[in-house]
């Protein structure tokens, strides 16, 4: 009894001192990746093709979320806006909620689903075929030539997306709000224009997206790079990337809201 | 993929990144009606703000003129002050009043300013000396409750 109770607490103690040296090697992966980012600028077809498989490629999936949840905005802020005859103010809903919480957030959570597993899933593919190795062989740092440029490419790619989600969405409610049901167009986009401000909500928004795409990538890569190489691995490290950097957005999410938007 | 159709790609998808962002702060934020001319600052206490915010409209018959810049607590006379950052290309008469309004019942609270009719005008950092502060409708409905009860107790003595 006694000593099952100390194994357990034995285990307990194993999994956090895990955890927390995995974060430690992953934040010193992440100093890494930033230290050797000069010679992917220099080469810079390389982000561009990163951009490339990140961020167009994750388009449509974005561009028609957005559209979708800017439309089940509209249709759900209405009904509950109507019982208080406030329904000139479903701008103001539909674009707060996309610009301050619902754009950067759902569209990392994409992100991360759409552009970290594949980052994961080939670096960790790249890993147990040692193509990695074999780069080290030829005296490339795989670091440099595999690494910084998908980082800094969905880095790049992120806020775009996020801004284009946002942005889908805001036409999603329109069409639902303005040319579905007939709310007045003139106060859906003034009340709009009165209650976004760029600064404390468009420019936060945008923020929040740089620092979600940060963290997506760099537990995709990490999880990427740590993936023990066999086949069960890798998809592991995959499930791996897509659980925790869905945990981690809406982690941060939660203390960026707190700092930005505390009841000014 | 062809390295130049993989850069036209990317280039659309940053310039539709762009557009999405000018697109939010023109369209959706209130970038494109902010006025970026020169503006000079009045200051106006009143006794009670209400529900007033920094950033709230300065409105001049019904016009937006200016923005409250900031809002703080006078210690020494117990009022607050409120800093209106005005439009240079608007000028008022030094006599002109600021009052606390709301638009709509609930709506939120603005400052109308109501030109006076000196000849001289404000200058930078000048204060307004006739405000009124904004209506409480809690006091509002305590007043009417006690002005009725009055008028009952007066018909029902003679």
């Amino acid at each position: 009894m006694m000593q099952a109770l100390i194994g357990h607490i034995r285990g307990i103690g194993r999994r956090t001192v895990d955890r927390v040296s995995r974060m430690g090697v992953a934040a010193r992966f992440f100093l890494l990746v930033l230290l050797h980012s000069g010679p992917s600028f220099r080469r810079f077809h390389l982000i561009i093709r990163e951009i490339f498989t990140a961020g167009v490629l994750s388009l449509i999936i974005i561009l028609v979320s957005g559209l979708f949840v800017g439309m089940v905005l509209g249709l759900q802020g209405y009904e509950t806006l109507q019982t208080y005859g406030a329904e000139e103010s479903l701008g103001v809903l539909v674009s707060l909620s996309l610009v301050r919480e619902l754009g950067p957030v759902v569209a990392a959570l994409l992100f991360a689903s759409r552009a970290g597993s594949a980052i994961t899933a080939e670096i960790g593919l790249m890993k147990a075929t040692e193509q990695i190795a074999a780069m080290e062989m030829m005296a490339v740092d795989p670091i440099a030539r595999v690494v910084a440029p998908r980082f800094w490419g969905a880095v790049i790619s992120m806020p775009l997306l996020a801004a284009l989600f946002s942005a889908m969405g805001v036409l999603g409610g329109y069409l639902v709000g303005v040319v579905l049901i007939g709310v007045d167009a003139g106060a859906f986009w003034s009340q709009m224009q009165a209650a976004v401000d760029f600064k404390e909500d468009i420019l936060n928004g945008v923020i929040k997206s740089v620092v979600f795409g940060i963290a997506v990538t760099i537990i995709a890569l990490f999880e990427g790079y740590d993936a023990p190489p066999t086949a069960e691995g890798v998809s592991r490290a995959t499930t791996r990337t897509v659980v925790t950097s869905s945990l981690a957005i809406l982690g941060l999410d939660f203390v960026l809201t707190a700092f930005m938007f505390r009841g000014v | 993929m062809q390295r130049a159709t993989l850069d036209l790609w990317v280039g659309l998808f940053v310039v539709a990144g762009i557009v999405a962002v000018l697109f939010l702060a023109l369209k959706v934020g209130n970038l494109g009606s902010y006025d970026n001319g020169e503006t000079y600052t009045v200051k106006a206490s009143f006794d009670n703000i209400g529900g007033l915010k920094p950033r709230a409209p300065v409105k001049s018959a019904g016009v937006v003129v200016g923005r409250v810049a900031e809002i703080g607590f006078d210690p020494e006379n117990y009022e607050a002050f409120v800093t209106l950052s005005l439009a240079a290309r608007y000028s008022f008469p030094r006599d002109s009043s600021a009052a606390i309004m709301t638009s709509g019942l609930l709506g939120e609270q603005y400052i109308s300013l109501e030109a006076g009719g000196d000849e001289k005008m404000l200058a930078n950092g000048d204060a307004l000396k006739i405000t009124q502060g904004a209506v409480v409708l809690e006091n509002l409905i305590g007043q009417f409750l006690y002005n009725k009860n009055e008028s009952q107790t007066e018909q029902a003595a003679p």
